[in-house]
């Protein structure tokens, strides 16, 4: 039995930002990594892959980019460069080839069990990741045998595919993303859209990541947005990171032979069955990327930026136009399936009071429903940058503050009243 | 034609026409190019009439010879003023409305005589879906449940296989089971 102060599990951007945070407060911790340190940039991602935000916009708690593209986008490899440099910057205790198989709440904390024994600690910092666990609809169990199957996470490059016709399912980032990939490889692919978020990777002169920090959009709070259950659901953007910033939507796709569907809506012994909705989803992102463009020029207007940017033009991308869709087309048409349809949280090793009913962890802002236990890196934690690299460190810093306060108050002896301490969040 | 030696049942379906009109529309295929229409307008609440008369079709303006006038709305245990039934509902109408003329048209065809024909269809529904309570539900139906039954000269098998055939040629079961493109304009 070993024993720590706190057990972060993972030791991705979320892992380190709050090791880098504790070891400020010269609390007592390690991390349990199943792999090697940005574990799933080394094995779940495909080889083309860049991060969608540029390298600027990777600050974490006392780390920040200093190559020399300011405005380029890494490639998988310099993202778990950037990390593992973090990781040894900060001298975090990463423990890995670790996984952890249970958390079991004991008196004074918790024991945390894994492949390799246990840790006592007093608290946990749940730091897994947002993007482990695939989603693959119910549906796809009824897909014939001659059509191959894949995930977005199994997805590597386009020989691992036959030669054969593609229907990618899912036209958020993966999605755009592998379904271009597959077309510029001489594949004939199918794009089966459902709601998306669009955007133009620049605008006047900017990354549009960029002017989303901007204007505070990145910023927005978990607790001032009207509905969170559905912020923390918003599909990934339809980006793509590249030397020549292009855009990826879905007008960019038909210019490069991808043809589209609505939703797969339904599948039977014959054929696919696609929504109806794709005129009604494209409509919808189209509005919306036009309100958050129009807040782009309201703050421009406003005069918060420089004179060169004021003087840019407001010019805005095409409507989305797509020919009417097939609502059905038989299975015979397709040799692959890609399910670019998200993933789900998967928590076995957490006991399900911890859970709500689709085993999401049960969280306000990062903190648990158990005292001492918290969960850091997943889409709208605390702020909508949350599972972003760049917005991953100030949820560290609030909830490190909160746990040093949970550690001091059990500390604290019983019926003793504790001196005045200044809040420090 | 065969349905000559069959056609002994008189349902009040003139399947005479019926296959007048198959053969007249596989000459003149535009002809078949139908559009129904209906024009909707709010009311109050969740209250909204729909009228129908007008359609297209042979290749002109048609009209029904009145005008119908449906009132849609919720029920008071939603809130609403129940001045009528609800658009779900509405559908339910035309999914038996649909299959049972063609229940009638087939057994006719087959020249089995109906005596009655009486159905029930349920269809269940999620609130989490229509609320936006549970993104994993639908807002539409789970499921549909339609039952019929039937008193006609036939054996039962006869009759479940004109049940069988109305299900492939109705419209209203197609478009319930297959998807549609939907366009929704503001003009």
């Amino acid at each position: 039995m070993q024993t720590t102060t706190v057990v972060i599990i993972g030791a991705g951007q979320a892992g380190l930002a709050m090791s880098r945070c504790l070891t400020e407060r010269s609390i007592d911790h390690v991390l349990l990594e199943r792999g090697r340190t940005a574990n799933s940039w080394r094995t779940e991602r495909w080889d083309s892959l860049r991060l969608l935000t540029p390298n600027w916009l990777s600050r974490l708690p006392g780390w920040q980019y200093r190559g020399s593209d300011p405005d380029g986008y890494m490639t998988g490899t310099e993202v778990i460069n950037f990390l593992a440099d973090y990781e040894r910057a900060i001298a975090a205790p990463v423990i890995t080839d670790t996984t952890v198989t249970a958390v079991e709440h004991v008196a004074d904390g918790y024991r945390v069990v894994t492949d390799n024994g246990p840790w006592n600690c007093r608290a946990v910092v749940v730091a897994s990741g947002a993007a482990s666990n695939p989603h693959v609809p119910a549906l796809a169990g009824r897909l014939p045998h001659h059509i191959a199957q894949l995930t977005s996470l199994d997805y590597r490059n386009p020989a691992q595919l036959d030669d054969g016709p593609v229907l990618v399912v899912g036209a958020s980032a993966s999605g755009v993303q592998i379904a271009d990939e597959l077309a510029r490889s001489g594949r004939p692919v199918t794009l089966a859209v459902g709601e998306h978020v669009r955007l133009p990777r620049t605008y006047r002169g900017r990354d549009i990541h960029g002017w989303m920090d901007a204007v505070g959009y990145l910023d927005e709070r978990y607790d001032a947005v009207d509905d969170i259950t559905r912020a923390r659901r918003l599909p990934s953007l339809q980006l793509i990171g590249s030397a020549s910033r292009r855009n990826i939507d879905l007008n960019e796709l038909r210019r490069s032979g991808v043809s589209f569907v609505g939703r797969l809506a339904g599948l039977t012994d014959r054929e696919a069955q696609f929504s109806g909705s794709l005129a009604n989803v494209c409509a919808a992102a189209d509005l919306k990327q036009t309100r958050l463009l129009d807040a782009i020029d309201a703050h421009i207007a406003a005069g918060r930026v420089d004179d060169a940017t004021r003087d840019t033009i407001a010019e805005r991308p095409e409507p989305t136009s797509l020919p009417t869709p097939p609502t059905t087309i038989g299975l015979g048409a397709f040799a692959t399936v890609v399910w670019a349809t998200g993933f789900r949280p998967s928590y076995p090793w957490l006991d399900s009071s911890l859970l709500d009913r689709k085993g999401a962890i049960r969280h306000d802002g990062g903190i648990m429903d158990a005292a001492g236990m918290y969960v850091l890196g997943l889409p709208f934690g605390r702020r909508r940058k949350s599972s972003f690299i760049d917005g991953v460190g100030p949820d560290a810093r609030e909830l490190s503050a909160h746990l040093a306060e949970h550690l001091d108050a059990m500390a604290r002896p019983a019926l003793r009243l504790s001196p005045l301490r200044v809040a420090s969040v | 034609m065969s349905f000559t030696q069959h056609s002994t049942a008189d349902n009040g379906v003139n399947v005479e026409a019926l296959l007048g009109a198959k053969a007249a529309l596989t000459d003149a295929p535009p002809a078949g190019q139908f559009t129904w229409q209906a024009a909707c307008s709010w009311v109050r609440g969740t209250h909204s009439r729909t009228t129908i008369q007008k359609f297209f079709g042979l290749g002109a303006e048609q009209s029904h010879k009145q005008v119908s006038v449906l009132d849609t709305d919720h029920p008071e245990i939603f809130a609403s003023e129940d001045n009528g039934i609800t658009p779900p509902e509405m559908v339910l109408v035309g999914l038996a409305g649909c299959l049972t003329a063609g229940i009638a048209s087939v057994a006719t065809h087959r020249g089995i005589t109906l005596k009655s024909v009486t159905s029930t269809v349920e269809a269940d529904m999620d609130l989490a879906g229509i609320l936006g309570i549970d993104a994993d539900v639908r807002n539409g139906f789970g499921g549909i449940r339609v039952r019929y039954t039937i008193d006609a000269d036939a054996t039962p098998d006869e009759i479940k296989a004109v049940v069988a055939q109305s299900q492939k040629r109705s419209a209203v079961y197609d478009i319930i089971a297959n998807p549609t493109n939907i366009t929704v304009e503001v003009v």
